[in-house]
């Protein structure tokens, strides 16, 4: 235990099973975000993924809203502590964007409209961990969010959940994004607290 | 281990406003930082339960003492302890500071604008303190520096008299937008920062600065949105949002 700030006994809930170390409960939805807001049109939209040979997998706003739909119910947890619990998400599993991918890379960087980038590891993508989402909360994704579509990988502090996401690129060996390359852990677990460097 | 938990000496407490305050710590081994960056605070009670925050730094000095300014929120849990209660002598755990992306850095020659809406000054202050500051010798000690700063009212101003002093001298241009209530005798009603003021204020887009914008989620969702439209590159924008539901400009 640290040391006891005299005077000090918070209000937070204690032992809730649900909070990663050194994360607390938001009500509301905090934006963290490292410029402008870009303005991405579904009818400019698209979204790709590119394996190590080139080849480019490529769906408009229109395919990909054609694609299965999941909802899912997932806690968020964002590194400047605040976590959200059971937000709820529409949006495609990445297990049915990379039915047709072939591929022998292990890691991939997501790539962003606006230029933001994050690594994340294939199988951190895959086996229902991971969504392109497109919903929050039964409505259209806000622009301040990631709309029209983020990234969502729940399992790992949320700026790995790329907003405005547009494409993940296969990489055969781990390379650090955006964050990872300003002072953030490459893989990002709350529960290990793998905040910074 | 720069990025774990380490134990700093609050040496001295200054109140900014009626709800907010500068905190200078003492952290052994720390040799400066970079202006911008964020430290967390890890409070722990007597039962073993922590809650952990993070605050930018405020000041700009070398070695190892640092300034946090911490505005109360009115549903804190951390921020009223640090306002009020904290004293000089006690010890608080920290971490860092960190953050590469938000900093100013004295090697870049680029003219500086800096944007902040109410307590979002105090990392562009840490710019401010750091460019004062900076060796004569470095490409950013010539840069031009201007704040354009959206606060509530008067007292509501945090680092007043070395805002005004600044604002005298050739190292940085300084506004103020009032958007409540306007110092007595101003001659100028209270008003909320809009796209033309903003315009206005700021240092062109033809000069390419580089923009830093602070303060509640809506107000640099907006400002960033219009330097935007100005014809600010959006690469040239850095932004850093506090979180909650903040008020519009």
């Amino acid at each position: 235990m640290g040391i006891v700030s005299s005077g000090f006994f918070g209000r937070g809930r204690r032992d809730d099973p649900a909070l990663p170390p050194g994360q607390h409960l938001t009500d509301g939805f905090p934006v963290l975000s490292a410029g402008p807001t870009p303005r991405i049109t579904p009818e400019e939209w698209e979204f790709t993924i590119t394996t190590e040979t080139g080849q480019v997998h490529r769906w408009s706003w229109t395919e990909f809203l054609a694609l299965q739909q999941d909802d899912v119910s997932r806690d968020i947890h964002c590194v400047t502590s605040w976590s959200k619990l059971g937000t709820s998400w529409r949006g495609v599993s990445l297990d049915t964007l990379f039915e047709s991918v072939e591929s022998d890379c292990e890691f991939t960087m997501a790539h962003s409209y606006g230029g933001y980038t994050t690594n994340v590891p294939l199988d951190d993508l895959l086996d229902g961990k991971a969504w392109i989402a497109h919903e929050f909360d039964g409505e259209a994704l806000e622009p301040a969010h990631g709309g029209p579509a983020r990234l969502l990988v729940p399992h790992l502090y949320f700026w790995k959940s790329a907003k405005w996401v547009r494409g993940l690129e296969m990489l055969r060996q781990d390379e650090p994004g955006f964050w990872e390359s300003n002072g953030y852990h490459m893989y990002g677990d709350p529960w290990r607290e793998e905040r910074y460097w | 281990m720069r990025t774990g938990w380490r134990v700093a000496e609050v040496i001295g407490v200054t109140p900014e406003t009626r709800t907010a305050r500068t905190l200078r710590l003492r952290l052994p081994g720390l040799t400066g930082h970079r202006a911008g960056q964020h430290v967390d605070v890890r409070l722990t009670a007597p039962d073993g339960y922590t809650a952990v925050r993070s605050y930018s730094v405020a000041s700009a000095l070398p070695g190892d003492e640092f300034d946090l300014t911490v505005e109360e929120l009115a549903d804190g849990e951390v921020s009223p302890y640090l306002v009020h209660q904290v004293a000089v002598g006690d010890q608080l755990e920290v971490r860092g500071p960190v953050g590469g992306w938000f900093v100013w850095d004295p090697a870049d020659p680029s003219p500086v604008q800096l944007i902040a809406g109410g307590s979002g000054v105090v990392p562009l202050m840490a710019m401010l303190r750091a460019h004062a500051a900076a060796d004569p010798a470095s490409p950013g000690a010539a840069a031009p520096f201007r704040l354009l700063y959206s606060v509530r009212a008067p007292d509501a101003v945090y680092y007043g008299g070395e805002l005004d002093d600044l604002a005298r001298s050739p190292l940085a241009d300084v506004s103020v937008v009032y958007t409540r209530q306007a110092p007595a005798g101003s001659g100028r009603p209270p008003r909320r920062l809009d796209a033309a003021t903003l315009v206005e204020s700021v240092l062109p887009a033809a000069d390419n600065p580089a923009v830093f914008v602070c303060g509640a989620t809506a107000f640099v969702e907006s400002v960033a949105d219009w330097l935007v439209q100005a014809g600010h590159s959006p690469d040239r924008i850095k932004t850093e949002r506090y979180g909650g539901t903040g008020t519009r400009p």
